[in-house]
């Protein structure tokens, strides 16, 4: 399967923060690259790579990939005596992107349905100079009563944007979830490059759960593989007007690499080293604070984790219209699977020395 | 001097190796081992003759900076606080940048070219930059890197007839206090850990604890004083020239109030003038010790600081004194006591 | 019921003071349990042991209140909160001292809508500085002071949130008569701060299950923000809340049972607020996790509302747990 398919089937899948098993599902069957995959107890999905060669060496390095399946999601509050649905976000979410939008109520059955827009006509012209605020918003899905609902849908169900992948001019497109099923994406791309290289290390390439809540498949999956390396692998704002170039990294040129308290500087350089070395571009990625991805989580695992994190530029991200360039997915796999295959027991046992 | 050296030398959340370095050099005929971890902490451990308790004493190396985030095209510098700065400290201020300590320094508008109301909204972090004197992008990356930390360059000096005055008091002071501890020679182990990137959530605290399983820690800090004009009395939070500060509660951790009583015990035993922090603000690295695994005890021992996380801080020389003496009577207390 | 949970939540127990309420708690359970101990945070752990599956129930014993920051020179005592306090409840409102000292809030003058904590004061009817340096210290904690008051089928008092959630866990022990799981009952500590108590807890237990017992809002007061949990309608199962999405096979367990047992219940979506179930599913390499919430009016007031059916309701759901098989854990 090409890199373009696997990111529709993974970015059209459903799995909202805490429900991920759709997702893990279709990873199960569609990553023959691994030699062992087993789900744990918060259900982060982990894909386990062993060194190739097969060494009978007592510690092979543990490298961890970490790649979150969740996506922001809505959950039904209250079931309104008209049918009318409520909802508050699971994950951040900005209000404004959700009027109009189509939806997919997932209860005992999958239900269409659509956010509600008052019309114009009916507004007080006040009323359009302001956000509408999610209290405000409602899902209708056709049904005239809560009594009608009362075998389809629960307090608690979850629903998502309804949205097939675009295909925009060269090689962008535009889907929900990319963020981020495009780490998803450069996981498997790299397990694929690895099934022909040799490598030192045991890679774990985690599909995480709940990063959107606060990185808590990331924190107890690390707990529990214990890696010597763990890079995360996220999408990071592309350019895009109204936001100052600084701040953002542009689609096309590759994975942005991070820098900063949560990076370790020798993973940081051999990262960069890499990417010189086969002509791999990409963009520095500068942040004062350690938060935002699973590398948060991993680097204070324990007695502590030597962390890196690349990013896939990725437009309008936490909307569902996020827009990335495909080929910088299969330009962050090379780069992984590069520095994968490139590592030796001396720089892994570096990584304590400071 | 030791507070000199500290507190001039710079290092920024993840970027602390000169004053790890410094720190090893200072510390490695004092203890019996010196290791790292895998994010840059650097752990002693004082073996002791006796099993236990096994006492951790922690204090943080980072200082708060300003990170390069991009080189414009006209040679100056775009950068963002590291840690939490008030904007409005920087403006007109010296640093220097990078390994190198290339010189560069905040500029802003001149009054002249002024309208009257700008003067009076202070400048957001965009609106300012570093100028390093490079006149465009190729030359500025040729003296300086995106990710290199700005520090502030102020020198270490004594201010009045007791006090003094430097960048990085927090938590330079509690990485001499640490080091002058562990000048001594105590029976139970001992692990003096100069904890990483604790500007940015106490990120080094947590990790070393993990590793290192104490009995009981105590956390060494610079804290806030705001007995200054212009602060109601209800507000100061601690006073400078008052003595050291027991914290009883801040927003990462309620110190065990078992060890807070035997401090303030000890300090009217032996005479040592004692504050509580009379603020639950700001967080340390105790918090993070605190819910290391199974839980630890902890307390907190804070040297009152004036304008701290600005490049010009002041503190007193007796407060520390008596911070240091406070710490070791407690030690000593462990010792005869087995225990708290 | 009514008079263990009046005994609870007219005791002293702000965060990071629990002693005075795990020592009555200890009262109640011991000769129940096989085990029981206090741990580095204050955590009373009550074990009765078995040796199936390890579950650890877990209601927080700390209420939330104010500590003392400053003491003027009249005599008035200045504070900030510990944990979180709406501050509009504070007004006119008392507070009590572990030594029994009362005080009386009081504000500066201004307008409500600019009303910060650092406006408040509590008055302790001194006169002068030294006269209320006698009665409290800087440092020293303070708890609502109200009376439990029975309504019948309702019950009011500060400290519901989660003295009520102690008083059921209580109750299921004293009910409980087999289980052939190794079950670990926590009174935690320092929950309103930030779930620190059950975090180390859990730690150190490692359960294969983890069930918090705490309050949540309603919405069934005039104009309520919206909230689709009322009184009386059952045992509230929460689904997400901010510090937890629960385990769907935790969640799916609890309604198995509910219905099986044709226990009452409701299914929870608590916008904002966390239990101690957040920090019990992020132990170590992770714990299936849920709540059991009992529905109450005026969270964080010092008049918290819960209803007798609920509590009872909540009772009988634990105890289902305690009796299931528990295969899928």
């Amino acid at each position: 399967m090409d890199v373009k398919e696997i990111l529709a089937n993974l970015s059209e899948g459903t799995g909202v923060s805490g429900y991920e098993h759709g997702i893990a599902d279709y990873l199960e069957q569609n990553c023959p690259w691994a030699d062992e995959i087993r789900r744990d107890k918060l259900g982060n999905l982990i894909m386990v790579k062993r060194a190739r060669p097969a060494a009978e060496q007592p510690s092979r390095p543990k490298v961890m990939l970490a790649a979150h399946m969740d996506e922001i999601g809505l959950i039904v509050t209250k079931i309104e005596d008209e049918g009318f649905l409520r909802f508050s976000a699971v994950g951040g979410i900005d209000q404004r992107v959700l009027l109009a939008q189509e939806v997919i109520v997932h209860g005992k059955a999958e239900l269409p349905g659509v956010i509600g827009a008052k019309p114009p006509h009916v507004q007080a012209p006040a009323e359009r100079n302001e956000a509408v605020p999610m209290e405000d918003l409602y899902i209708d899905v056709g049904y005239d009563s809560k009594e009608q609902l009362a075998d389809l849908v629960n307090v608690g169900d979850l629903a998502t944007i309804n949205r097939k992948v675009v295909r925009l001019a060269g090689s962008l497109m535009a889907g929900k979830a990319m963020d981020d099923r495009a780490g998803v994406a450069v996981m498997l791309e790299c397990l694929k490059a690895l099934a022909n290289m040799n490598h030192i290390a045991d890679v774990y390439a985690v599909a995480t759960v709940q990063e959107e809540v606060g990185v808590r498949g990331a924190t107890t999956s690390t707990f529990g593989i214990v890696p010597d390396i763990g890079i995360a692998l996220d999408v990071g704002h592309g350019d895009m007007p109204s936001v100052p170039e600084h701040l953002t990294i542009s689609l096309g040129n590759g994975p942005g690499i991070a820098l900063g308290p949560h990076v370790h500087p020798n993973l940081h350089k051999r990262l960069v080293q890499i990417a010189k070395d086969w002509n791999i571009s990409y963009t520095l990625e500068p942040a004062t604070r350690p938060g935002g991805t699973d590398a948060f989580a991993i680097q204070i695992t324990q007695a502590g984790i030597p962390t890196a994190l690349l990013s896939i530029p990725l437009r309008y991200m936490h909307t569902p219209v996020e827009t990335l360039n495909y080929e910088d997915v299969r330009k962050t796999a090379r780069l992984l699977a590069q520095f994968i295959s490139e590592l030796d027991q001396e720089f892994v046992e570096g990584l304590k020395c400071f | 001097m030791l507070l000199k050296r500290l507190t001039e030398a710079c290092g920024g959340p993840g970027q602390e190796d000169e004053v790890r370095n410094l720190i090893r050099g200072e510390v490695k005929d004092l203890v019996d081992q010196v290791t790292t971890d895998a994010l840059g902490n650097l752990i002693t451990v004082k073996n002791g003759t006796k099993a236990g308790p096994k006492v951790m004493i922690a204090a943080h190396m980072d200082e708060v900076a300003l990170m390069i985030m991009s080189i414009e095209k006209s040679g100056l510098l775009k950068f963002n606080p590291i840690g939490g700065i008030d904007p409005r400290v920087l403006v007109a201020k010296t640093v220097v940048v990078g390994k190198n300590r290339v010189p560069g320094v905040i500029g802003s508008k001149p009054i002249h070219l002024q309208r009257p109301e700008e003067r009076k909204k202070p400048l957001a972090i965009e609106e300012l930059y570093i100028d390093i004197g490079a006149s465009k992008k190729d030359e500025a990356e040729r003296m300086v890197n995106i990710g290199d930390l700005a520090y502030f360059t102020t020198e270490f000096a004594a201010i009045g007839p007791d006090k003094f005055k430097g960048k990085a008091l927090d938590d330079r002071v509690g990485c001499a206090m640490l080091i002058d501890i562990l000048k001594d020679t105590y029976q139970f182990p001992l692990y003096g850990a100069f904890t990483v990137q604790e500007e940015v959530g106490l990120r080094g605290a947590g990790t070393a604890a993990y590793q290192v399983q104490p009995d009981l820690a105590l956390v060494l800090e610079g804290t806030t004083a705001s007995d200054v004009p212009e602060t109601p009395k209800h507000q100061h939070a601690t006073s400078v020239g008052k003595g050291p500060c027991l914290t009883v509660m801040d927003s990462s951790v309620i110190p065990d109030p078992r060890l807070v009583a035997k401090l303030m015990q000890l300090a009217q035993q032996h005479n040592i003038p004692v504050q509580y922090r009379r603020s639950t603000s700001g967080g340390t690295d105790a918090g993070k010790i605190q819910q290391s695994r199974a839980g630890v005890p902890v307390a907190v021992i804070a040297l009152p600081c004036r304008y701290i996380h600005s490049p010009a801080a002041i503190a007193s020389q007796t407060d520390y004194d008596h911070a240091v003496k406070l710490v070791k009577v407690f030690l000593r207390s462990l010792e005869e006591e087995g225990g708290f | 019921m009514k008079n263990l949970i009046k005994d609870l939540v007219e005791s002293y127990g702000p965060t990071g003071f629990e002693t005075e309420v795990t020592n009555k708690i200890r009262t109640y359970i011991a000769d129940k349990v096989d085990e029981c101990y206090v741990d580095a945070l204050g955590n009373l752990i009550a074990r009765k042991k078995g040796s199936g599956k390890k579950v650890m129930f877990s209601a927080h014993a700390d209420e939330i209140g104010v500590i003392v920051t400053y003491i003027d020179d009249d005599g008035f005592l200045r504070f900030s909160n510990v944990g979180g306090l709406n501050l509009l409840t504070l007004l006119g409102g008392r507070v009590r001292f572990a030594n029994g000292v009362i005080g009386v809030i009081g504000k500066e003058k201004g307008e409500l809508k600019d009303l910060t904590l650092d406006k408040l004061f509590i008055d302790i009817g001194a006169a002068t500085k030294d006269e209320a340096q006698k009665k409290v210290s800087i440092g020293d904690f303070a708890v609502f002071h109200r009376e439990f008051a029975d309504l019948g089928q309702r019950l009011v008092a500060k400290s519901m949130d989660d003295r009520i959630g102690c008083a059921v866990l209580v109750e299921a022990i004293r009910r409980l008569d087999h289980s052939d799981h190794d079950l670990y009952f926590v009174f935690s500590a320092q929950e309103e701060v930030g779930l620190r108590g059950a975090r180390t807890a859990a730690y150190s237990i490692d359960p294969d299950l983890g069930i918090a017992i705490d309050v949540t809002r309603t919405g069934d007061t005039p104009e309520a923000p919206r909230m689709d949990v009322s009184l009386g309608k059952g045992a509230a199962i929460k689904v997400k809340d901010s510090s937890v999405i629960a385990h769907p096979k935790v969640k799916n367990l609890m309604v198995r049972l509910a219905e099986a047992d044709q226990i009452k219940y409701q299914l929870e979506v608590l916008e904002a607020g966390g239990t101690d179930a957040g920090a019990i599913h992020l132990t170590k390499s992770g714990v299936p996790s849920g709540t059991i919430s009992i529905p109450c009016r005026y969270v964080h007031s010092p008049s918290e509302m819960v209803d007798l059916d609920d509590v009872e309701n909540c009772v009988k759901l634990i105890l289902a747990i305690c009796r299931d098989s528990l295969d899928e854990f």
